[in-house]
């Protein structure tokens, strides 16, 4: 299965009002972030959870993201970050 | 099943906490989920397809793993490089070694050093890395320590005794999907000639979920 993304590439996670077995939570829809490496391909989570094949397998990345990004009044260091689990279909170029 | 739907929490959240209590009620009425699980277990017995004690000896060991077995893969990878190495980049085979298989999930390791602190939530519910660590502690679950550890996660370490320079990196890893993290802390210096045993009980539970660093030496003294 071919990677959209490779390792630095930045991307927006899109922002979609989706009911359902949804994996990308609320604090990263419409937030840009670096992709930190390829996961690999897996089961579709939206429809595995309802008993079905979850085929065609989703392709899986961990997105790093600036925690200022996510929490424009985060009290951390700036260089703190986010690392999270995003699946190809939820995510575009930035 | 995969580790992914015993692990969520829906429809959990019935207004109070059974952790802690000496005597746990039982869940009235019962959830359909739970209802379903019976019917499927009774039917799988009756059918003569798995027995009563399998299922008694499956959940037996399930429950019987702990924090021990992330505590001897980290010495490993302490002690190992080349094992340490083969760990971060592709631990299905360093997990082999300890007789482990995550699948379907794969496990993530990632490194502590002098410049960056890392820490695993799992937001969505609670996902943990059960075949090595066992069962989650009873705040690793709970919604606040799921809120908190991605929006303030320093404020979160300082309140579980964890203060960390502001010059010192923060990485949160939120194990939502398909990974689970288990976090290698740094070797305290001064334990250059310790054995392998002796450093296995450095290594704790919350130091691998990176809440804390590992135990102070002189906490192991006398």
């Amino acid at each position: 299965m071919e990677s959209r993304y490779k390792p630095g590439d930045k991307v927006r996670i899109l922002q979609r009002n989706q009911p359902g077995h949804v994996r990308t939570p609320i604090y990263v829809r419409g937030k840009t972030g670096v992709i930190e490496r390829i996961v690999g391909s897996f089961p579709n989570p939206e429809t595995l959870a309802y008993g079905h094949s979850g085929l065609p397998y989703k392709m899986l990345y961990r997105v790093n993201f600036k925690q200022g990004e996510l929490w424009p009044d985060y009290e951390g260091a700036p260089e703190d970050t986010l690392e999270i689990e995003i699946y190809e279909h939820w995510m575009a170029p930035a | 099943m995969s580790e992914h739907h015993h692990d969520h929490e829906h429809g959990h959240d019935h207004g109070h906490d059974h952790d802690g209590k000496p005597i746990q009620e039982d869940a009235l009425p019962s959830l359909e989920a739970q209802i379903l699980e019976t019917s499927v277990r009774e039917l799988l017995i009756e059918k003569g397809i798995v027995s009563a004690e399998d299922i008694r000896r499956a959940i037996e060991a399930m429950d019987s793993r702990g924090e021990s077995l992330g505590a001897k893969i980290v010495v490993r990878a302490w002690t190992d490089p080349a094992f340490k190495e083969k760990l971060l980049t592709s631990s299905d085979d360093a997990l082999r070694e300890f007789g482990i298989n995550m699948s379907p999930m794969e496990l993530c390791v990632v490194e502590n050093s002098d410049d960056v602190h890392n820490m695993v939530v799992c937001t969505l519910c609670s996902c943990y890395p059960r075949p090595i660590l066992g069962i989650p502690p009873a705040w690793y679950k709970r919604r606040d320590y799921r809120a908190r550890a991605v929006r303030e996660p320093r404020a979160v370490l300082q309140e579980f005794g964890t203060v960390l320079p502001d010059n010192k990196q923060v990485r949160v890893h939120d194990s939502n999907a398909d990974l689970r993290y288990l976090v290698l802390p740094q070797r305290p210096a001064g334990t250059e000639d310790w054995t392998t045993s002796q450093l296995e009980k450095l290594v704790t539970r919350d130091s691998m979920i990176g809440v804390s660093d590992v135990r102070r030496l002189d906490e192991l003294v006398g």
